[in-house]
């Protein structure tokens, strides 16, 4: 029916500007800046950012501070299939990950802490000394 | 490869009719299965799960994994950015008749869950010739 392909032909023609509109607005990147998801708490001192990268072994990992960003870069490989292997599922992430986490303050650099617990890294990144609020005192002449 | 890596975590199917009574999040964690002569490897991902809040259990042929996650609390923190959630971790699988239930090994390392599911002697060995007429 005319009136059917015309519906079908809009539908087609929203669905090219919703998804160019996603990848202008940078929503369709799925890209590997985004990977992994990070939690960021914040206190008066200091922040800490968690994330879960199960499997990633410490040595794989780079944490680098610079002014208020934190840049977390690491990667992990899975089993690739040796002879007489079959994958029945391959859903776990391997590859290398770059992510840039901006706080709302400078970083005391050499202040920063980092543990990783059951596949979950926490960074605790304290505030920089000049960044914190002074107290002025007032003299009464 | 460089697959594409899943940025949100899935949250498990709850079957129709049975609700979870607990607030808890509960996700399906990801895995890879992978089959050789010996049997079945199982690996899952379950961030903040260790030997000690793991839970794997065999009833009749349907394996259940469940792994259980503290909630995070930061006092005097306040949470300005959340890109993933937490929650517990379930998954069912279905086992065929030829693992060798008593076998099953399981350990924990970082978050990673290692299940080695072996054949059972009689299924490795069961051949079936066929005679040409």
């Amino acid at each position: 029916m005319l009136w059917s392909n015309n519906v079908n032909w809009l539908i087609d023609q929203w669905d090219e500007l919703e998804r160019m509109r996603r990848v202008m607005s940078g929503l369709d990147r799925r890209s590997e800046a985004e990977f992994p998801p990070v939690n960021t708490w914040i206190s008066s001192d200091d922040s800490v950012v968690t994330t879960e990268i199960p499997g990633v072994v410490p040595e794989d990992l780079d944490i680098t501070v610079t002014g208020r960003t934190v840049t977390l870069r690491g990667s992990r490989r899975v089993d690739d299939a040796e002879a007489g292997q079959r994958f029945h599922r391959r859903e776990r992430w391997s590859g290398d990950f770059t992510k840039a986490i901006e706080l709302p303050f400078k970083i005391e650099a050499d202040k920063v802490k980092a543990q990783f617990k059951k596949g979950v890294l926490y960074l605790t990144l304290p505030k920089a000394e000049d960044e914190k609020p002074k107290k002025i005192e007032i003299k009464s002449s | 490869m460089e697959a594409v890596k899943e940025i949100q975590k899935k949250e498990a199917d709850s079957k129709e009719g049975i609700e979870r009574t607990r607030a808890k999040k509960l996700y399906a964690p990801p895995v890879d299965i992978i089959e050789d002569e010996k049997g079945l490897t199982l690996i899952a991902d379950m961030p903040g799960v260790n030997e000690g809040s793991v839970e794997i259990t065999l009833e009749k042929n349907i394996l259940t994994i469940y792994g259980a996650v503290e909630p995070e609390v930061h006092d005097s923190y306040r949470l300005v950015s959340a890109e993933y959630g937490l929650g517990d971790y379930q998954r069912t699988f279905t086992l065929s008749d030829e693992i060798d239930r008593d076998k099953i090994l399981a350990t924990v390392k970082n978050g990673v869950l290692r299940l080695v599911l072996p054949k059972s002697e009689s299924a490795k060995t069961r051949k079936i010739p066929v005679k040409a007429e």
